[in-house]
């Protein structure tokens, strides 16, 4: 893994998001209320709704356009819902938030 | 503690439901031993016509298996006849040996009454009792002839029985019509009609004379006028007497059923009895129900609780498919009965009300029951039906504001009619996530996804659980906020305002919700809740909202955004209109658009060019027009007195302050105002939430209209003389809607709820009260009377661009 610092976590507003540019398309990186962090793929896959304009609520997000309810953690559509999304590995350090660059640019190496 | 020691004559449906109360209330308390003449337990003996007609198995109706009775203890002695009583000793000898009893309980049931004809006793002359009997018309099939005597419930659920079973039956009964107990001749017409269209045969005023037979079998029913009617089975259901002989000999009190009183207790101590081998107050019994409730009253008598057994008006229905009938009540003619009828011929219906006095006393009706059980509650309840009367027959439908029955139209849809149209949900899939045990609205909403968009359908989904469901199916009077909550919109505002709860964090711990912080649904409500009840206390939380409202724009399809300057009251200016003519042109703007509200929307903004875009609007004085809020949009007016010949006032102007005034404002929904300058009402003013119309005499002000999903026209509040007056009443009652509404309800959904004079009472006729509310939504607007653009601009604009760009480091 070859981690890249992406920002502070005091950069996402708490139970929000803010979206990172990849070679992979947009990446929404989250911030729990608890300060947990995810990294998922920013798009819906129903309607490619922007899940960073979500609300947060526990470790989940639901989709702006038509509430689709997604789970962080494994990127799994949650309810009568089918799909998922991409997930990344994220960490943090201290305040700054890490981003494994080698997730975010495989598809184009490959 | 020693057990008191029961025992029970007989395990028919009155008994079984006796033990099923001792058993359960106290297991342990009681030593029942169980006699049954026929070789099995309990089984729903209602039930034997739909076993007949193939419907169910015996299986489906057996009530006590052996498991059950094993699992109670109970010492079961099926097969066997009990002898003899010796009630001194308290003592019940059976064939096979003596029990001692504390307490003794005759549930002997009643026997079918079988006509002392000549040759009643050949084989093949049956009665419809049992499940003997029940097998040995099943035995029958195409090619046999049955003659059924007795043209009752029981003998035409026997014929219907075994005419769907290709059998060729004959019902031979002495009255006039069918079912001359529960029906009046014309139901009793329809009802033959019917059956005969099944292919039965109905013979009335038919007296039987003679069976015949040959080498002791049943050949044919002789009548009294010489017609022959051949067969090879012949049943008799002409009716049943209560089965007293054993309680003859054991001394009690026997009339035409075992004597007791309204405890169930004999003549004798220690003795009870219960079901269809009692007389109670002259009457005997047939139906289930009053037997239920007597097996209720045994029960807790012997618990030693209080009870006492009620006669009750009965209800009847034939179960017989294709035969729908309903009666309930009495239905005898007599000096003081009116009858009112309804009849139509082409749809075979036909129904019935015996009026007594302002009472209904009695129903019959045929062809199309829906309304019965309504019916039968009036008789229950011996409801004074007065006032109804003229339009009583039509059932409660056409009963002064009591809605139509809305289940009936739900239960006619079709299983591919769609419920939800955002979802494109159709009911099929509904009534099958149903079935799949998804048995409330959260459920459904959760798997199938119905209601859970706009939420418009919501009423039809809870109707398809309620005729999908039937009684298992609860209305909910109220429903709770989400699945994070029990509690409802209603309780949760109440108890924020009373507790006092002042942050999201003491919502959730004090009203225990069940997730760590809520969900998209209850977030915003809690939110706008929080806010509009503590302005100055509590702290607007844009994670709580909805994208739109966070982001001060409205989000498009393709996850751009429409930005929407405001024009007060629907004036602009040239240089206004310049400015909007070069963002448009800076930000490729690719569709710049003319609202409904007087207003110019500029969509497909790019959401990192938002704050760009606001700055450059902000420079030419504009500001943000809220086109996106659960809050004030716009306040749309005509020229008024300015510039048309037919203004009675200056209702741009009036408009425009309150534009100024109430901008800013959450609401619980969105808020739509029009101010019209005469009654031509060209802003509309009539289909806002609070439209102003202006006259000579001043502003008439009305509230509750709507020109959306659903399309309503105010309704008026009150007539003002000056314009101050009428600012001040419409900051009142909206301030009245922003601290009472349930949040996403409209101004006309609020109105529905807490009526007209309410709102009059606390907006127009109490001047203090005005006063007081205006003052708490001026205090508020302390807060919120600003422009949100300009604040982004200022404090968080770089939150509109990506935190980080990788692609390019990627690239290298």
């Amino acid at each position: 893994m070859s981690w890249i610092d992406i920002g502070d976590i005091n950069d996402i507003p708490l139970r929000g998001a803010r979206i990172v540019k990849t070679q992979v398309g947009c990446i929404a990186v989250f911030r729990t209320a608890p300060d947990e962090v995810f990294a998922v793929s920013d798009t819906c896959p129903h309607k490619q709704g922007p899940l960073s304009e979500g609300i947060v609520h526990g470790q989940s997000v639901t989709c702006p356009l038509h509430n689709w309810v997604f789970d962080l953690n494994t990127g799994q559509a949650q309810g009568a819902d089918e799909g998922s999304i991409p997930t990344y590995p994220v960490r943090v350090d201290g305040t700054r938030i890490m981003l494994d660059g080698e997730a975010v640019s495989r598809r184009t190496a490959a | 503690m020693t057990k008191q020691k029961i025992v029970v004559i007989g395990a028919g449906m009155a008994s079984g439901r006796v033990l099923e109360t001792l058993t359960e209330a106290a297991p342990e308390q009681f030593d029942i031993t169980l006699f049954n003449a026929e070789p099995r337990g309990n089984y729903n003996r209602i039930m034997l016509s739909p076993v007949l007609a193939g419907d169910q198995t015996y299986e489906d109706i057996v009530t006590h298996d052996d498991a059950w009775y094993a699992d109670r203890g109970i010492t079961c002695r099926f097969g066997e006849k009990v002898t003899e009583i010796d009630r001194d000793a308290k003592i019940v000898k059976g064939a096979n040996g003596d029990v001692a009893y504390d307490k003794l309980i005759f549930g002997t049931g009643s026997e079918p009454f079988i006509i002392p004809l000549p040759g009643h006793d050949l084989d093949g002359v049956i009665a419809y009792r049992d499940l003997e009997d029940t097998e040995r018309m099943m035995s029958m099939g195409e090619g046999n002839k049955v003659v059924v005597i007795g043209g009752g419930l029981l003998g035409l659920e026997a014929a219907a029985g075994m005419a769907a079973r290709g059998v060729e039956v004959t019902v031979v009964h002495i009255m006039g019509h069918l079912m001359e107990r529960q029906l009046d001749e014309a139901a009793g017409y329809l009802l033959r009609k019917s059956l005969e269209g099944k292919g039965i045969t109905i013979k009335l005023q038919a007296n039987s004379k003679e069976i015949v037979g040959e080498d002791g079998k049943v050949k044919a029913l002789m009548l009294d006028d010489g017609t022959e009617l051949p067969c090879d089975l012949l049943v008799m259901a002409v009716g049943i007497r209560p089965n007293t002989a054993l309680a003859k000999e054991a001394g009690l009190a026997v009339g035409r059923g075992i004597h007791v009183d309204d405890q169930m207790l004999t003549s004798a101590t220690d003795v009870y009895a219960v079901g269809e081998c009692v007389e109670h107050d002259g009457a005997v019994f047939g139906l289930v129900a009053p037997l239920y409730d007597q097996a209720k009253v045994l029960g807790q008598t012997l618990l030693g609780e209080e009870a006492a057994f009620v006669q009750k008006t009965l209800s009847t229905k034939l179960k017989v498919t294709g035969c729908d009938l309903f009666s309930a009540g009495d239905f005898a003619e007599g000096e003081n009965r009116e009858d009112i009828v309804f009849r139509d011929p082409s749809r075979g219906v036909y129904k019935r009300l015996v009026i007594e006095g302002n009472k209904l006393v009695g129903a019959v009706m045929y062809g199309d029951v829906a309304d019965g059980n309504w019916f039968f509650q009036l008789i229950k309840d011996e409801t004074d039906i007065d006032e109804m009367r003229e339009m009583l027959i039509f059932g409660p439908a056409y009963q002064g504001g009591e809605a139509s029955d809305p289940l009936s139209a739900v239960a006619a849809l079709p299983p591919e009619a769609e419920i939800c149209g955002c979802n494109g949900i159709s009911k099929q899939t509904i009534v099958d996530a149903i079935a799949a045990g998804a048995t409330d609205l959260g459920a459904i909403k959760s798997t199938t996804k119905a209601s859970a968009s706009c939420g418009t359908c919501t009423g039809l989904v809870e109707q398809v659980l309620q005729v999908t469901l039937g009684d298992e199916f609860k209305m909910p009077a109220a429903q709770s906020i989400c699945g994070c909550t029990d509690h409802t919109h209603e309780d949760v505002r109440r108890l924020i305002k009373s507790m006092p709860l002042q942050s999201q964090e003491a919502v959730w711990q004090e009203l225990g919700w069940k997730t760590r912080n809520g969900c998209h649904v209850c977030r915003p409500a809690i939110n706008y809740y929080l806010l509009a009840d503590w302005p100055l206390e509590y702290k607007d939380d844009p994670q709580s909202r909805f994208v739109n409202e966070r982001k001060h724009a409205n989000i498009q399809k393709d996850g751009t955004y429409s930005v929407v300057p405001r024009m007060w009251g629907g004036v602009t200016t040239p240089a206004e209109l310049r400015a909007i003519a070069d963002a448009a042109d800076k930000y490729d703007v690719p569709t710049v658009k003319v609202t409904g509200g007087q207003r110019i929307d500029l969509l497909g903004v790019k959401g990192e060019d938002l704050p760009n875009i606001w700055d450059d609007l902000n420079k030419a004085g504009m500001v943000s027009g809220y086109a996106y809020s659960k809050g004030l949009r716009t306040v749309k007016t005509c020229v008024g007195t300015d510039h048309c010949r037919f203004g009675t006032q200056d209702s741009t102007g009036l408009g425009i302050k309150l534009e100024k005034i109430l901008h800013g404002a959450w609401t619980p929904h969105k808020l739509k105002l029009g101010v019209s300058g005469c009654p031509r009402n060209c802003a509309e003013a009539t289909c806002k939430d609070i439209g102003i119309v202006c006259v000579d005499s001043g502003y008439q002000i009305s509230i509750g209209g709507a020109a959306g999903m659903d399309v309503k026209e105010t309704e008026l509040m009150c007539s003002v003389p000056t314009e101050e007056d009428a600012i001040e009443v419409v900051l009142a009652v909206t301030q009245l809607y922003r601290e009472g509404a349930k949040y996403l309800d409209r101004i006309y959904k609020w109105l529905g709820k807490v009526g007209m004079d309410w709102i009059v009472e606390q907006v127009v006729d109490d001047l203090e009260n005005r006063k007081a509310l205006a003052a708490r939504f001026e205090l508020s607007q302390t807060i919120y009377n600003h422009d949100p653009w300009a604040d982004h601009v200022e404090a968080k604009a770089d939150k509109y661009a990506p935190m980080a760009d990788l692609t390019l480091e990627a690239a290298e």
